[in-house]
C-alpha cells in the first residue's frame, strides 16, 4: 500500500474543498450573514492549510494499482463529508453532528435525503453548500482534481475507474488530464446553460443556482419546503429535461461535440434510457388518468414527466406527492429507482448498462438451455462483451443485493412500516432522496435512530462509489501486509 | 502529438510507454483484449478492433492522428494498415515494421508506392548491431554517430589495466584528445565525468571515438581488438540470417545450430559459405562437438529468451574467453541478467523503440536542427543524440564555455565535414556541424534545448 500517495491524494482533496467552501461565504456575505461567512472563510482556510501541509512532501513512488485508487477513493469521499458536515454543525442549523454527516453525505453523493423538517429555516449559506456539495460529489472530486492538478503516472486512471459510475471507464481522449477536463466542461456549460434558462423563467438568483446543482450532480436537495412544486411549470419543464440530459452518459455529448453524431445516437444505452422512461411516464399518465381519475391527462403527463425524470435520473425533485399514486404508479416508481441513469453520467441506481447486460445474460441462458449446442456471445453496442466486464457487473449485483437487504434488516429495528424501511433503503443506496410513506416526498429521514442513519450514509457512499471501493476500505484483506 | 499504435505486443507497449514519456497522446489498437490488458496500467487510449478495419482506425481517431505506428506480427498487417491510414488520415505520417526478409529486399519500392514515411525492420538493425559487437569485441554495445564517423563504445575496464586509477584529463591526453569519456558508470551509480573524475578497474565506460583509434585504446586498456573469425550461432531466426550474411561478407566463418529441419534447408540455401548444424542447441553435449570451446564468439538468437540466457551461461563456462551475445527482449530478464557473464544483451525491441522514437522527435521539430540518432544508454539513464545544426542561432558561434548549458548536458564531439572535433571551452558550434550530445534529461528535441531556461537557473 502506498500510504504516501493516498496522503497526497488526500490533501489534495482538503485544498479543494478548502477552496469549494469559498462561493457559501461570498453568498453569506451577500445575505448579509456576517457571521456565517466568517465561519465559512475561517474553516475554508484551515482545511486549506491542513490540506497543502499533508501535500507539502511530494510522495517518492507514485506507482499506484487498484488497490490504493480504490482506498484513495473511498477515504477521500469519507474525508470529504466529516469535513464538510462542519458549516451546518458549527453555525447551528443542525446542532447534532451526525444529522450535520447525514445531510451532506446525502449532498455530496447526490443523493438528496434530507433531516431537516424545516428547509426554508436554514441560512443562505448553509442553503448554498448544501445544493453546492451535489455539484461538486455529482462528477466527482477525484475527477476534478484529476483535472486541474497535472498527477504523472498512468495508474492514476485507478482513481477515474473507482470514482466514475458505471461498468467500465470509457476515456474519451487518450490522457486522463484531457478527459477529466472535457468531463468537467460538459458538465460546466451544461449547469450554465440550466441557470440560463432558468433565470428567463424567473426564477431568483439563488434559488437558479442552488436547482441547478441540484439538478445536475441529480441530487434533489431543494431549497423550498415543497421542493419544486412552488416554480411554474415552464421551470418544472425546463428541470425535467436537463435532469434527463445529465442522466444521459457524457461520452454522448463528447461524440456530439466532435461531430460524431451517429456514434452518439447509436448508443445502446442511451436509446434504452429514454424507452424505458417513455414507458414509465406513458403508463403512469394511464394509470393516474384513466385508472383512478385523478386529474386531467395532459396535467398528469407533465407530473409524470417529472417525478419519473427525477427517480429514474436520481435526483429526488418532486412537484407532486407521489406517494399518494395508485399502487401501480408507485411501483413503476420503485422499479425505475432500481434502474437508475445511465452509465458515465451524473446518476446513481444500478445503471442501465448493466440492465441490459443482466436481461442479455438471462436470453443467452434460455437459450443455451433450450438448444444446448449454440454458442452465443453477449453484445452491447455492437460488440461483444469483455468477460471480466460481465463478471464484475454481475458481482456489483450480488454484492448490491446483500448490502441492501442487510440495510433493510438494520433500519427495520427502528420499528417503521416496510413501504417507509425498504423505500428508505432504496432511496440512499441508490442516492435518489425520497422514498415512500414515512419518508416519501414531503417527509424527511430525521426521525431514523442513530444505527439506521449511518447505515444509510454507509448505503449513500457505496451506492456513489458504486460499491466495492467502500467494500475495499472496510475488507481485512486490504490492510494485510 | 496524437499517434496511434496498431499492436499491442512487447514493441508496441514499449513504444507506448516510451512516447508517453515523451509526452505525447498515444492510443493503441489491437484485436486481442488480452494483449491490451498490459497497457491497462498505462495513461493510454485503448481499443479493441482490427487495425486494418477503416472504422476503427476512424473511431480511434486517424484523422486528427499526426502519425500511426503499426507493428503488429504480421508484415502485411502493417503495410495494409498504413496504406489505409493514409487515405483515412489528415496528413498522417506512417511508419510499418516490415520483417521478412523478402520485402525488406524491395523496401524502397515498397515504401514509394504506399507512400509509407518509415519502414523498419528491427531484426536487420539487430544484426548489424551484432555484427558491430563482433567487429569490436571487446565492446559491449556499439553505437554510431554521424553515419558511422565516430562511434561511442561501452568498455569495462579489466584488471591490472594501464587506465586503473587515471584521472579523466590525462586520459584525453594520453590520446590526444581524440577519445572523450562521456559516461562512467560504477556499480549502479553512472555519472557524467568532470575534471577531478578518476578511473578504476571495473568501471564501465562509454568512450566517443573514431573507429580508427579502436585499436590504440584497446592496446592501453588492455583489452581485446582483433575481429572474431570464427562464429557460432543458436537459432535459424531472420537476426541469424541477416548478421551471418553480414559476416560472411567480412570473410568470418559463420556456424549456424538450428533444430528445425525446413529451415536449416533455407539457410542452407541463402547462405551457402555457411555451416548449418540441424540440432537442438539444449543437447550441450552436441554444442561441446560443433567446437563450442573453440569459438571466438557464441550468439544465443533463439525465439525463447530465457533460453538465450541460460545457453550464454553454458556458453561461458565452457568457453569462458570467447564474446557471448544474447538476444533477449525482456526487460525483467535483462533486470536479472546484468549481473550474469552473459556477455552483450541486444533487444530488438528497444532497437525498434529507439529508432521510432528518433523519428517521432525528427517529426515534432521544425527548429533549427534535426535530430539524427537517439540512443538510450547505460538502463535507460543517459540519452545519446545526434544533432545537424540547419541554421544560425543563439546556439551557433559563440565558445562552449560561455554558453550557460544545462547541467547534465556533455557535448562529445562536433563533426564538421570531414574533421572531428573533441570539443573544449573554446570551441563554437557552426551551422552544418554534426554534433553528438550526451544528457541526462529526456525530451530534448533540439540543440537549443541544450541552453538552460530561466526556470532552471531559478
Amino acid at each position: 500500500m502506498n500510504y504516501s500517495m493516498i496522503r497526497y491524494i488526500l490533501g489534495s482533496v482538503m485544498a479543494i474543498e478548502g477552496l469549494f467552501m469559498l462561493p457559501p461565504a461570498l453568498v453569506g456575505l451577500i445575505y448579509g450573514e456576517n457571521r456565517e461567512a466568517v465561519m465559512y472563510l475561517i474553516l475554508a482556510a484551515c482545511v486549506i492549510g491542513a490540506g497543502m501541509l499533508l501535500r507539502f512532501r511530494k510522495p517518492k513512488v507514485n506507482t499506484f494499482y487498484a488497490r490504493e485508487g480504490f482506498v484513495a477513493v473511498a477515504s477521500s469521499w469519507i474525508v470529504l463529508s466529516v469535513i464538510g458536515a462542519l458549516p451546518f454543525w458549527i453555525i447551528g442549523d443542525i446542532p447534532r453532528y451526525v444529522d450535520a454527516l447525514f445531510e451532506v453525505i446525502s449532498g455530496f453523493t447526490t443523493t438528496g435525503s434530507s433531516i431537516l423538517a424545516d428547509v426554508e429555516a436554514m441560512t443562505h449559506a448553509n442553503l448554498f453548500w448544501r445544493s453546492f456539495s451535489h455539484w461538486i460529489g455529482g462528477m466527482g472530486v477525484l475527477v476534478f482534481i484529476l483535472a486541474i492538478l497535472p498527477m504523472t503516472g498512468g495508474s492514476t486512471i485507478n482513481l477515474m475507474k473507482a470514482e466514475s459510475p458505471g461498468p467500465s471507464v470509457g476515456k474519451l481522449v487518450p490522457r486522463i488530464q484531457q478527459t477529466a477536463v472535457w468531463l468537467y466542461g460538459i458538465y460546466f456549460v451544461m449547469t450554465l446553460i440550466q441557470i440560463v434558462l432558468m433565470l428567463l423563467g424567473g426564477m431568483p438568483v439563488f434559488d437558479a443556482l442552488c436547482t441547478a446543482f441540484g439538478t445536475a450532480g441529480t441530487g434533489g436537495f431543494g431549497i423550498k419546503g415543497d421542493s419544486i412544486a412552488g416554480y411554474s411549470v415552464y421551470l418544472q419543464n425546463v428541470i425535467t429535461i436537463f435532469m434527463m440530459l445529465f442522466g444521459v452518459n457524457f461520452s454522448f455529448y463528447y461524440y456530439i461535440l466532435i461531430r460524431r453524431a451517429r456514434d452518439a445516437f447509436s448508443m445502446e444505452e442511451v436509446r434504452w434510457y429514454l424507452v424505458i422512461y417513455l414507458a414509465a411516464v406513458l403508463l403512469i399518465t394511464v394509470n393516474l388518468s384513466w385508472g383512478s381519475g385523478i386529474g386531467t391527462a395532459p396535467g398528469n403527463f407533465q407530473a409524470a414527466a417529472f417525478q419519473v425524470a427525477s427517480v429514474m435520473t436520481t435526483t429526488g425533485f418532486a412537484t407532486v406527492d407521489f406517494d399518494l399514486w395508485p399502487g401501480f404508479s408507485r411501483a413503476i416508481m420503485v422499479t425505475v429507482m432500481f434502474i437508475g441513469a445511465c452509465a458515465g453520467s451524473t446518476g446513481g441506481g444500478i445503471k442501465v448498462s448493466r440492465i441490459l447486460l443482466y436481461v442479455r445474460q438471462v436470453r443467452i441462458e434460455l437459450q443455451q438451455q433450450i438448444h444446448p449446442r449454440t454458442v452465443k456471445v453477449l453484445k452491447m453496442d455492437g460488440k461483444g462483451a469483455d468477460k471480466g466486464m460481465i463478471r464484475s457487473c454481475n458481482i456489483f449485483l450480488m454484492a448490491y443485493l446483500l448490502i441492501f437487504v442487510g440495510s433493510v434488516l438494520v433500519v427495520s429495528l427502528d420499528g417503521f412500516d416496510l413501504t417507509t424501511t425498504f423505500t428508505a433503503v432504496v432511496a440512499t443506496i441508490n442516492n435518489i432522496g425520497p422514498g415512500l410513506g414515512a419518508v416519501g416526498p414531503t417527509a424527511n429521514f430525521a426521525a431514523f435512530s442513530d444505527l439506521s442513519k449511518f447505515v444509510m450514509m454507509f448505503d449513500m457512499l457505496a451506492g456513489r462509489l458504486e460499491i466495492i471501493p467502500m467494500l475495499v476500505l472496510v475488507s481485512p484483506l486490504t490492510w494485510k501486509k | 502529438m496524437n499517434i496511434v499504435i496498431i499492436g499491442c505486443g512487447k514493441v508496441g507497449f514499449t513504444l507506448a510507454k516510451r512516447l508517453l514519456e515523451e509526452n505525447h497522446d498515444v492510443t493503441i489498437i489491437d484485436n486481442d483484449a488480452e494483449h491490451l490488458q498490459m497497457a491497462q496500467s498505462l495513461d493510454v487510449q485503448i481499443l479493441v478492433g482490427n487495425g486494418t478495419s477503416f472504422r476503427t482506425q476512424q473511431e480511434a481517431g486517424v484523422n486528427h492522428a499526426d502519425i500511426l505506428i503499426a507493428v503488429t506480427d504480421k508484415d502485411e498487417i502493417n503495410l495494409l494498415s498504413c496504406l489505409i491510414a493514409r487515405k483515412a488520415g489528415n496528413h498522417c505520417q506512417t511508419v510499418a515494421r516490415v520483417r521478412s526478409p523478402q520485402y525488406f529486399q524491395e523496401i524502397d519500392y515498397i515504401r514509394e508506392c504506399m507512400g509509407i514515411s518509415l519502414i523498419i525492420n528491427p531484426e536487420y538493425y539487430s544484426a548489424i548491431e551484432m555484427d558491430h559487437l563482433i567487429r569490436v569485441p571487446s565492446a559491449m554495445e556499439v553505437d554510431t554517430f554521424a553515419k558511422g564517423i565516430v562511434e561511442i563504445l561501452r568498455m569495462q575496464i579489466p584488471e591490472h589495466s594501464a587506465l586503473d586509477g587515471m584521472r579523466v584529463p590525462d586520459f584525453s591526453q594520453m590520446f590526444q584528445r581524440q577519445i572523450l569519456v562521456c559516461i562512467v558508470e560504477r556499480g549502479k551509480e553512472c555519472l557524467i565525468p568532470n575534471g577531478e573524475t578518476v578511473l578504476h578497474s571495473g568501471d564501465e565506460l562509454y568512450v566517443i571515438m573514431p573507429p580508427k583509434m579502436i585499436r590504440p585504446f584497446c592496446e592501453k586498456a588492455g583489452l581485446p581488438f582483433k575481429p572474431l573469425k570464427n562464429v557460432m550461432i543458436v537459432g535459424g531466426s531472420t537476426i541469424s540470417y541477416y548478421l551471418a550474411r553480414r559476416l560472411l561478407r567480412s570473410g568470418a566463418s559463420v556456424k549456424i545450430i538450428e533444430k528445425n529441419a525446413e529451415r536449416c534447408e533455407f539457410l542452407s540455401e541463402a547462405l551457402p559459405d555457411a555451416t548449418i548444424i540441424y540440432g537442438d542447441a539444449s543437447d550441450h553435449g552436441m554444442l561441446l562437438e560443433e567446437g563450442l570451446a573453440q569459438t571466438d564468439a557464441f550468439v544465443a538468437l533463439t525465439n525463447m529468451d530465457e533460453e538465450n540466457v541460460f545457453l550464454s551461461l553454458y556458453a561461458s563456462k565452457n568457453s569462458p574467453n570467447s564474446k557471448k551475445i544474447t538476444k533477449n527482449n525482456r526487460l525483467d530478464l535483462n533486470e536479472i541478467a546484468v549481473d550474469l557473464p552473459v556477455g552483450s544483451m541486444v533487444s530488438p525491441k528497444n532497437i525498434t523503440a529507439e529508432y521510432i522514437s528518433r523519428y517521432v522527435r525528427s517529426q515534432l521539430n521544425n527548429y533549427s536542427s534535426d535530430i539524427e540518432a537517439v540512443y538510450r544508454l547505460a538502463e535507460d539513464q543517459v540519452e545519446a543524440l545526434e544533432f545537424t545544426i540547419k541554421e544560425e542561432s543563439q546556439i551557433t558561434g559563440t565558445p562552449l564555455a560561455k554558453l550557460p548549458l544545462k547541467r547534465g548536458i556533455l557535448v562529445c564531439c562536433i563533426v564538421r565535414g570531414r574533421n572531428i572535433i573533441t570539443p573544449g571551452g573554446r570551441d563554437t558550434l557552426e551551422k552544418g556541424d554534426v554534433v553528438v550530445i550526451v544528457t541526462t534529461h529526456k525530451n530534448l528535441n533540439d540543440i537549443g534545448d541544450i541552453l538552460a531556461t530561466r526556470k532552471d537557473v531559478g
